[in-house]
């Protein structure tokens, strides 16, 4: 626990599982489930550079500003997925194709 | 103690990611996801963020999580079938993320990282509100309007047009 090496393989795989949720889920909540992976492991990075390279706080800020993004961001997704299930009464990503016929 | 505490946390966090990942149902994988956000939450305070860790509780678990449920409900049966590709595109997918893992892997292994030696900060709040006031002001004002707008606009979006 001791090692930033640790740290940054944990993170590295929480984002290829979330990077995977992104590739192949079909379901838009789902793929938005793989987004929130991602972030979490881009935040554990900014948190584990900010505590081995010498505990400046700027790496908190950061994470703070992330967890912002994030909040933000689901709230926007959430509201288009919405949307989407209002006009094509499902919300598989692969569906919603109106703008590429 | 703590290093038994932290494998524990490694496994159940990367645990139950996988079945946020893999699960056929999608209310079940919403519920992992509690359980991966509250390990990366104890990753957090391993790495003396308490204040990070409580944020994360907060906002992830109370406000995103519940708004992720939200979305399944309202959007969804609950024992909906097809909520991922065929098996032949989650292999394709699997050999792209294990590719980009083992380099990120290789990456880490390589590095010469810098290792500072740091006491344990006694508190993280006071010091993370001076530089939210000072050097961090501008992004914090922007973060705050950029909240306002997103809130503004999902409620515009989420309304049934008329």
């Amino acid at each position: 626990m001791d090692q930033l090496q640790n740290y940054l393989f944990i993170a590295a795989a929480l984002f290829s599982l979330g990077l995977f949720a992104v590739i192949t889920r079909r379901n838009a909540v789902a793929v938005l489930m793989g987004v929130e992976l991602i972030l979490n492991s881009a935040n554990v990075n900014f948190l584990a550079f900010s505590r081995f390279g010498g505990m400046n706080f700027n790496g908190h800020v950061f994470a703070l500003f992330v967890i912002i993004m994030a909040a933000v961001e689901a709230a926007v997704a959430l509201a288009i997925i919405i949307n989407l299930y209002n006009n094509y009464q499902s919300i598989n990503v692969d569906e919603a194709s109106q703008l590429k016929r | 103690m703590s290093e038994l505490l932290f494998w524990f946390m490694t496994a159940m966090t990367i645990g139950s990611a996988l079945i946020v990942v893999l699960h056929s149902n999608l209310f079940y994988s919403a519920l992992a996801l509690v359980v991966t956000l509250f390990g990366v939450a104890a990753f957090y305070v391993f790495l003396w963020a308490d204040f990070l860790a409580g944020v994360q509780v907060f906002i992830y678990i109370g406000g995103i999580l519940i708004l992720i449920l939200f979305g399944i409900m309202l959007t969804n049966k609950i024992s909906s079938v097809n909520i991922s590709h065929s098996k032949f595109h989650q292999g394709i997918a699997a050999v792209i993320v294990m590719g980009i893992f083992s380099i990120l892997g290789w990456m880490i292994l390589k590095t010469p990282w810098l290792h500072i030696v740091q006491q344990e900060p006694s508190q993280t709040v006071g010091r993370i509100g001076r530089l939210l006031m000072t050097e961090y002001l501008l992004p914090f004002e922007v973060a705050s309007v950029l909240l306002l707008s997103a809130l503004i606009g999902a409620a515009m979006l989420s309304r049934k047009a008329n």
